[in-house]
C-alpha cells in the first residue's frame, strides 16, 4: 500500500503572510489538502484569492501561520534546504529574463541540490539534463540565451529546469499566463503527460479553467475567503461547486458546456431549434446579442438543413423569415427588436 | 565541442596580452627602463643598472602588483554586487560600499587631526595600515550591512539601487561635513587619497594587501555556486536549496574584504567594478561565475594595468590620478564591447 501514502499532505494549514510584526493576514485556510504521485492538480481561484501564497507555503518558500505541512512524511520546515530541493522544484512568476544565462545553463541550475560545491557536473547530471530537455521538447532551444527566448518558450525552459531538479512533487505558479492559445494547450498537455509518465505529484496554479477541467485529475477551488473546494474536476462541476462559486462574482458559470457565459442577457426570451453544430454557434450569436436562449417561445428561430445547406427560420407573431446567414438572421433579428418586439 | 580551441586560444592570447602589459607597466615611467633590463629582473637574472634594478624591486614591481591585486578585487566584487542585487549597474561603489570605506579613512585622516595624518600613518608603518584597512573594512562593511538588511525588505531591483546611491549619498555628506570643519592640511591629504593611486603600497602593506585580497578572492571563488543560483533571483535559489541569508553574509564578507582593502590602500578607484563583469560575459559568452571570477580577474587585471600605463603619460614627467583614468579608459571600452558583440544582457 506504500504508493497510496501522499507525497504532501497538510492538516490544517493556514497559508497567509505577516505585515509588520504583529499584524497577521491569514489568506486560505485552515486546509486539509494531500497530493499524491502521478496526480496532476489544478489549484483554480480568482486573482487576489491567494493561489500564489498557497503555493509558495505549500513548497516552504514561506511560513506556514498555523497547521502542518508534510512532505513524505516529514515536517518541511525541519527539512534542510538542500533536502527539500530534492523534493519540490518549483516554476515561479518570477523574472528570470534579464539574465545572460543560455537556456542549458538555466536548466542546468536544477541539479544544483546534487552538483558538488562548485557546482561541476558529473556524467549523471547531464544524463538527467538531457533527459529533461526532451521531456520539455525543447532540444532546438537549450543554446540560445533566455532572453531571446519568446513567453512560451521560457516557460518550458524553466519546467525543463524543474524537471532536472528531478523531484516528486512539482509546482508551477501560474505558468500558462502570458502564453498563447497554443503554447497554453501545449504546456496543460505536457503537465498531464509527465504526471502519468514520470509519476510526479504536479500542482498546478492557473487562470485556464476550460484546460484545467480536460487535463486535471483534481481540482483544488480556492476562494475570496480562504476557503477551498476539491474534488475531482467533474465531480464539482456536477455538484454545483463552480456554479456557486463563479456565481458570487456575477459571472455565469454554464453547467452544460462546461464554459462561462461572458454576456449579461437583457433577458428577452427566443426560441431555437435545431441540432448540431449549427445549432451551438447559433446560440452562441444569439446570446452575444443579449437573449436569454430557449427550446421555445416567440420570437423563435428553426434551423432547416436541406441538401447540405443550412437555413434559419425566424418566426415573430405569425410572420416568417427565412435567413442563409447567421450575420443576415442576426440582422432581421436586430430590426425585429427596434420595432418594439 | 568545435568552440573550445577557439576558447583556448583567446585565453592564450589574453595572458599572453597580459603578460606584455605587466612588462611595459614595470618599464614605463618617470625614468624608462629598457625591457630587456625588465624581464631580467623579473627572473631574477643578474642585471646591470642598479639604479634601474633598484627602481624596478622597490617602486615598480610593487605598483604593478597592487594594480594587479586591485583590478582583480575590484572586478569580483563588482561581479558579486551584480549577482547579488540582479542588477547590471550595481558595483560596489553605487551600493555606498566605497563611500563606506572613504568614511572609515575620512575619520581617521580628519578626526585624528595632528596625530593621525597620512604621514604619520605611513610612519606607523605596518599598525598604521592596519589601522586605516581595519577602518575602511569597517566602513565598507557597516554600509554593506545596512544596505542588505533594507534589501531584505525590498522586492525590487530598482527600488534597491535607490536606496543603495542614497545611503551612498548620505555617507559622503557625512564625510563633506567632516571635511568643512578640517584644517586644509588634512582635507589635502585625504582629497590626494580621494583621486587614488597604486602608487603608494610598498613593502609590508603591499603583503598586507595582498593577503586581504587573496582571501576575499578565495572566498568569492567558493561561493561560485551560491552565486550562479542567485542569477535565478532569491525565490529560485532557496527552491534549490540554497540559504539565502547565509549565502549574502558570504558575498558581503567577500565584497567587503576586498573593496575595502582595496579602497583603503589605493583610495576610491571608480568603474572596474562595474565594466569589467560585463567585459568578461561577453568576452567569455557565459554566466557561470566558475568562469566568470577568473575571467573578471584577467580583465580587470589587464584594464587596470594598461589605465596605469596610460596614467603616467609615456613620454612626459606627469602622473595622472588613477582613478580618472579608469573611467576615461573603461567607459569607451564597455560601448565598444556593447556595440561590437551585442551579447551582453543584464547581469
Amino acid at each position: 500500500m506504500n504508493h497510496n501514502w501522499p507525497l504532501l499532505q497538510t492538516t490544517n494549514l493556514v497559508a497567509g503572510y505577516s505585515s509588520g510584526p504583529k499584524k497577521i493576514i491569514p489568506i486560505a485556510g485552515p486546509l486539509a489538502v494531500d497530493i499524491h504521485a502521478g496526480q496532476l492538480i489544478c489549484l483554480l481561484g480568482p486573482n487576489g484569492s491567494g493561489k500564489s501564497t498557497l503555493l509558495k507555503t505549500l513548497a516552504g518558500l514561506q511560513p506556514s501561520l498555523e497547521g502542518t505541512i508534510k512532505i513524505a512524511g516529514s515536517d518541511v520546515h525541519k527539512l534542510k534546504p538542500a533536502q527539500l530541493a530534492q523534493k519540490i522544484s518549483l516554476v515561479l512568476t518570477d523574472s528570470v529574463r534579464n539574465s545572460n544565462l543560455t537556456a542549458y545553463s538555466l536548466i542546468a541550475l536544477g541539479r544544483y541540490p546534487y552538483s558538488n560545491w562548485l557546482g561541476v557536473l558529473r556524467e549523471a547530471d547531464k544524463a538527467v539534463i538531457t533527459r529533461a530537455i526532451g521531456a520539455a521538447q525543447i532540444e532546438n532551444l537549450a543554446n540560445r540565451k533566455i532572453a531571446t527566448l519568446s513567453d512560451g518558450e521560457s516557460q518550458k525552459v524553466m519546467l525543463a529546469r524543474a524537471l532536472a531538479q528531478d523531484t516528486p512533487l512539482m509546482m508551477l505558479d501560474e505558468p500558462t499566463a502570458h502564453l498563447d492559445l497554443p503554447s497554453r494547450i501545449q504546456l496543460m498537455r505536457l503537465l498531464h503527460q509527465l504526471a502519468r509518465q514520470t509519476n510526479k505529484g504536479i500542482l498546478v496554479s492557473t487562470h485556464e479553467l476550460d484546460l484545467a477541467l480536460q487535463v486535471a485529475d483534481q481540482v483544488w477551488l480556492l476562494q475570496a475567503g480562504g476557503l477551498l473546494s476539491k474534488g475531482a474536476p467533474e465531480d464539482l462541476v456536477l455538484n454545483g461547486t463552480f456554479e456557486a462559486v463563479f456565481d458570487k462574482e456575477g459571472i455565469l458559470f454554464d453547467k452544460t458546456t462546461g464554459a462561462f457565459n461572458i454576456h449579461t442577457g437583457n433577458s428577452t426570451l427566443i426560441g431555437l431549434t435545431g441540432e448540431g453544430a449549427p445549432a451551438f454557434w447559433t446560440k452562441r450569436a444569439l446570446q452575444r446579442q443579449g437573449f436569454v436562449v430557449t427550446t421555445t417561445g416567440d420570437p423563435s428561430v428553426r434551423i432547416l438543413e436541406e441538401a447540405g445547406r443550412t437555413s434559419w427560420v425566424l418566426e415573430f407573431k405569425g410572420q416568417l423569415h427565412k435567413h442563409e446567414s447567421i450575420a443576415s438572421l442576426l440582422t432581421g433579428v436586430n430590426s425585429m427588436v427596434e420595432q418594439g418586439l | 565541442m568545435v568552440a573550445i580551441p577557439h576558447k583556448k586560444l583567446r585565453l592564450a592570447a589574453l595572458l599572453l596580452l597580459l603578460l606584455i602589459v605587466f612588462m611595459l607597466d614595470i618599464a614605463i615611467g618617470s625614468i624608462k627602463i629598457p625591457l630587456r633590463q625588465v624581464f631580467r629582473s623579473i627572473f631574477s637574472l643578474p642585471g646591470e643598472n642598479t639604479i634601474g634594478q633598484y627602481i624596478i624591486e622597490k617602486i615598480r614591481i610593487p605598483k604593478a602588483f597592487t594594480a594587479v591585486l586591485a583590478g582583480c578585487g575590484l572586478s569580483v566584487s563588482g561581479l558579486q554586487m551584480q549577482t547579488l542585487f540582479r542588477n547590471p549597474l550595481a558595483d560596489p561603489s553605487v551600493l555606498g560600499i566605497t563611500a563606506g570605506a572613504s568614511l572609515g579613512v575620512a575619520m581617521i585622516m580628519l578626526a585624528g587631526g595632528s596625530i593621525a595624518t597620512l604621514d604619520t600613518i605611513k610612519e606607523l608603518g605596518i599598525s598604521g595600515s592596519w589601522l586605516i584597512i581595519g577602518a575602511a573594512c569597517m566602513g565598507a562593511a557597516g554600509i554593506m550591512l545596512l544596505v542588505v538588511s533594507i534589501s531584505g525588505s525590498l522586492s525590487d531591483n530598482v527600488m534597491m539601487l535607490i536606496v543603495g546611491i542614497m545611503i551612498s549619498t548620505i555617507t559622503l555628506s557625512i564625510i563633506s561635513i567632516w571635511q568643512y570643519f578640517s584644517a586644509p592640511e588634512l582635507i589635502k591629504d585625504y582629497l590626494l587619497w580621494t583621486f587614488g593611486s597604486l602608487g603608494g603600497v610598498t613593502g609590508n602593506q603591499l603583503y598586507i594587501l595582498a593577503l586581504a585580497v587573496v582571501a576575499g578572492l578565495i572566498i568569492s571563488f567558493l561561493s561560485s555556486k551560491l552565486l550562479d543560483a542567485l542569477l535565478l533571483g532569491e525565490n529560485y535559489a532557496r527552491s534549490m536549496g540554497l540559504t539565502t541569508q547565509r549565502a549574502r553574509v558570504i558575498i558581503i564578507c567577500s565584497t567587503s574584504l576586498l573593496a575595502g582593502s582595496i579602497t583603503a590602500f589605493c583610495g576610491p578607484i571608480g568603474f572596474i567594478g562595474i565594466a569589467v563583469p560585463h567585459m568578461a560575459r561577453s568576452l567569455f559568452n557565459t554566466s557561470s561565475h566558475r568562469i566568470l571570477i577568473p575571467g573578471c580577474c584577467l580583465i580587470g587585471t589587464l584594464l587596470m594595468l594598461s589605465c596605469d600605463i596610460i596614467a603616467h603619460m609615456p613620454g612626459s614627467q606627469t602622473v595622472l590620478p588613477i582613478n580618472i583614468i579608469t573611467a576615461l579608459v573603461g567607459a569607451p571600452a564597455v560601448i565598444w564591447i556593447i556595440l561590437r558583440r551585442n551579447n551582453i544582457r543584464g547581469y
